[in-house]
Parts: structure tokens; C-alpha cells; sequence
């Protein structure tokens, strides 16, 4: 089990330790930045924050002693722009050669040591060999003639805010765009097909409602135990896949809502999945002020509302889509809001505990060392 | 040669004392202070090599215009300064 959690948040990156008294803030990094993204590495340790200082740009830093000293790396660069070229949204807006948001940092295989996968809006997938050394934009999906379909989705741009390695092949690797619905390489990025068949959108005409380049899926997870299962949080809905993201089932009549934006895997158990509602896209909201985490263990046949804990009246708790994570042994979970409370469960959702009522706005909880 | 000083508040960030630099132009006069300096440079330009958008240059208490090339002339006695934009909150 993880005793150990980084969170993202708009004033800093916390790191939260579990002692004998319980789980408590232990230190807070980058004091007062803006930081979108943390991944700690499982495989070597190393930890990586993307801090997004307005003015200044997006910045990434890496430590390599958990967290006692930081260094600036590279961030990703998007290369020159080429003349004369002008690739727009579906919606007419000229995509910008810039990075704007780290949206994602997923570490890559076991079989890779060093390579780190980052999703950014406008829309780049960048990935570095040598733990950020240097970063690569992966061509192949910048460049895809599908790109004048995408959009933004919760941002001006498109973006990419899910990355999934598949545990037994690293070279399989699954990404969620919002506005693009959901790519898969075989090949290591040289090549990408866009699916999701199955998948529907309700911001659209009914025309496009299956488009599978339209789709905006929040999040996207992959069960490690069976990596043929991915879930998505999407912004109408929530939907499943059997066989590794060809079709997707859409899961209706969840109690309180289908709408969210957060979804964790059990790492062991293939059916089990837990998810975060709130009212939906034009309230955002908890429903009736009440937070409360869903969960399935049939495969999203069924959901159990767990609120053990949580707060049940005036809670106005968001919950982004980087905001909810598992740990390594399937029991303990945290998961962190808009508003500052970030709570933990050692029970799989049964209760859960308040760590913190008063933290900046989260962005993304990650378990770190176990 | 001009003097180049940067806003106050990116020295939390990145090292950035106030320097003198040869250059005709805010390009030239950027790219000399970046030469020795290398990671202040993605601080004030984008990945483009633009001026980020919400950064302004002043040389001689005139607001740069070309945010893009950095061609505004500077003057062998030019005060350069590299502010915030309002604009960025």
C-alpha cells in the first residue's frame, strides 16, 4: 500500500505523508505556483511537476531524491510553425505552435526506463527517452489529416490529458483527446488509429453524435489487471470497453449522475472502477450539495454511492479529471477538489477521511512511493 | 551597448540581473543576453520565438511593437526593460 501522495494544485504541489497519526500535509513544493501535473515514477522514483506561470510560460521540473531538490528540465517545445501553414480547430480557430497546459505526464513501460509520455494542449504528444532531457512531438498524431476535426474541449484548444501504456506492451499505447475521442499506436506512435465506435456526443448535431473524432472523453483508464477493460468519463456519459477501446457501452442510470470527471481502475480486480459525479455539464456541481464516489465491481453493471465521510450538505466540491487516484493495492484511494478538500480512503471507498478542507484548487492527485 | 533589466518578479524563477548587451534591434539585444543565459530565454519568448503574450518590451519608454520579429531599433544608449503585461493577470 502507498503511504505517499502528490497533488497538483493552483498554489503548489503537497505532498502528503501517512504517519501513525494519520495522513498529514509533510511539505508543500513549489510554494504559490500554478502546478498542472505531477507524476512520481513507480519504476526509478524520479518525480516530474509542470508549473504553468502565466507570463513566463509552462515550465517542467524533475527531482530525482523525492523531492529534497528540484531542477528545471526542457519542457516540451512545439517546432517552428511552417510557413504558410494554418491548421484550425473544427470550429476555425488557428491552433498555436505552443505549449500552453501540461495536461498529462504518464511514465511509459517497464521495458523503457526514462521514457515519459506528456499530453499538452494545444494538442501535441511529446515523449522524452531520457526523463526529460529532451522531448520529441510525436509527428505522426500533430500531423494527422484528422486534426482539422478537432477541437477544444474545457480549453480554447484541443488537448491531451490521457495517456495509457498497456502494462504487457509498451509499444500499445492508448491516448484520450478532448476534442478528439480516443487514439490507439500499436507501433510506438508511428502510426494511431482513431476509435471509440459506440461512443456519443450530445454537443453536437445529431448527425456527428457518433463521429468518433468528436467525442470528448474526460478521462480514460485502463484496468492493469486486464488491459482489454478501459473506462471513460465522458462529458455526457460514462462508457466501457471490452476489447481494448474498438466499442465502447455506454453506462446509463447511475445514481446521482453520469456526468463527471474523474475515473480510477482497480489495479487487480477488472470489473471494479470508481467514479466521481456531479451535476451535470451546466451546473458542476455535487448533485443536491452531496459528495459522494461511485462504484462498480460488475463490470458497470451495477454502482454503490459511497458518502461514508464525505461532506452530505452545501458541499460544492469539484472534482477535475486528474483528481482521483488508486494505489498499488486496489485499498486506498484520495481524490482532491476544486474547492480544497482532498480526502482518503484505506477501504476502497467504503469511508474515507478528511486530510485537508483548505488547500488551494486541485488539479491532480497521483499515490507516489508505496 | 544597452542596458536590459527584467521585471522583478521572474527572479523567483530564473536568474535575470540587469545586464548591458550590443544590438540594433530588441532581437539582437534579447539573443545576446540569452547566449550566457540559455533557460531565461523560454521565460520571455515562446516556442515560436515570439514575445510571450503577456510580456511587453519598453525600449527607451516606448512600447516595443513587434512582438513577433523583435525588430524595434535600440540605441547604443537604449534602457531596455522586460515587464509584465497586464494583460497575464
Amino acid at each position: 500500500m502507498n503511504d505517499q501522495i502528490w497533488v497538483a494544485t493552483r498554489k503548489g504541489v503537497f505532498e502528503i505523508l501517512r504517519s501513525k497519526a494519520g495522513w498529514r500535509i509533510a511539505k508543500v513544493h513549489f510554494p504559490a505556483q500554478n502546478a498542472s501535473m505531477v507524476l512520481h515514477d513507480r519504476r526509478d522514483g524520479a518525480l516530474y511537476a509542470a508549473l504553468g506561470h502565466g507570463h513566463f510560460g509552462v515550465k517542467l521540473h524533475r527531482s530525482l531524491d523525492g523531492g529534497v531538490k528540484w531542477e528545471e528540465i526542457k519542457a516540451p517545445a512545439y517546432p517552428p510553425k511552417p510557413e504558410g501553414e494554418e491548421w484550425k480547430t473544427w470550429g476555425g480557430k488557428p491552433v498555436p505552435y505552443n505549449l500552453e497546459l501540461v495536461w498529462e505526464l504518464a511514465a511509459g513501460g517497464a521495458d523503457e526506463p526514462g521514457t515519459v509520455w506528456c499530453g499538452t494542449i494545444p494538442g501535441g504528444l511529446f515523449r522524452t527517452r531520457d526523463r526529460g532531457d529532451s522531448w520529441d512531438l510525436i509527428e505522426s498524431l500533430w500531423n494527422h489529416p484528422s486534426r482539422t476535426k478537432w477541437f477544444g474541449g474545457g480549453a480554447e484548444f484541443p488537448g491531451i490529458h490521457s495517456v495509457r501504456v498497456h502494462p504487457k506492451d509498451s509499444r500499445h499505447v492508448t491516448v484520450g483527446i478532448s476534442c478528439a475521442g480516443i487514439w490507439i499506436t500499436r507501433d510506438g506512435g508511428a502510426t494511431w488509429t482513431n476509435d471509440g465506435k459506440g461512443m456519443r456526443a450530445e454537443f453536437v448535431p445529431p448527425e456527428h453524435a457518433y463521429s468518433m473524432v468528436v467525442q470528448d472523453p474526460h478521462l480514460l483508464v485502463q484496468s492493469p489487471a486486464d488491459p482489454k477493460v478501459l473506462w471513460v468519463q465522458h462529458h455526457n456519459g460514462m462508457f466501457r470497453s471490452g476489447d481494448g477501446g474498438a466499442n465502447w457501452t455506454e453506462i446509463t442510470d447511475v445514481k446521482p449522475s453520469v456526468f463527471g470527471f474523474a475515473v480510477a481502475a482497480h489495479p487487480k480486480e477488472r470489473d471494479t472502477a470508481w467514479f466521481v459525479p456531479a451535476q451535470k455539464d451546466e451546473h458542476r456541481v455535487p448533485v443536491s450539495g452531496q459528495v459522494v464516489v461511485t462504484r462498480t465491481r460488475d463490470g458497470g453493471k451495477s454502482f454503490e454511492t459511497l458518502r461514508k465521510g464525505l461532506p452530505q450538505e452545501h458541499a460544492y466540491d469539484l472534482v477535475f479529471r486528474h483528481g482521483l487516484d488508486v494505489d498499488g493495492s486496489g485499498n486506498r484511494l484520495a481524490f482532491g477538489s476544486t474547492t480544497g478538500s482532498l480526502w482518503v480512503s484505506e477501504d476502497q471507498g467504503d469511508s474515507w477521511q478528511t486530510v485537508s478542507e483548505h488547500l488551494p484548487p486541485v488539479y491532480c492527485v497521483r499515490f507516489g512511493k508505496g | 551597448m544597452a542596458r536590459v533589466v527584467f521585471t522583478s518578479n521572474l527572479r523567483q524563477h530564473v536568474s535575470c540581473p540587469e545586464v548591458s548587451a550590443p544590438g540594433g534591434t530588441v532581437r539582437e539585444v534579447l539573443d545576446g543576453v540569452f547566449a550566457s543565459n540559455e533557460r531565461l530565454r523560454g521565460y520571455v519568448l515562446d516556442d515560436q520565438g515570439e514575445l510571450r503574450r503577456h510580456m511587453n518590451v519598453f525600449v527607451d519608454g516606448a512600447m516595443a511593437q513587434d512582438r513577433r520579429h523583435l525588430s524595434d531599433p535600440v540605441g547604443p544608449q537604449s534602457q531596455v526593460y522586460v515587464m509584465q503585461a497586464l494583460s497575464g493577470g
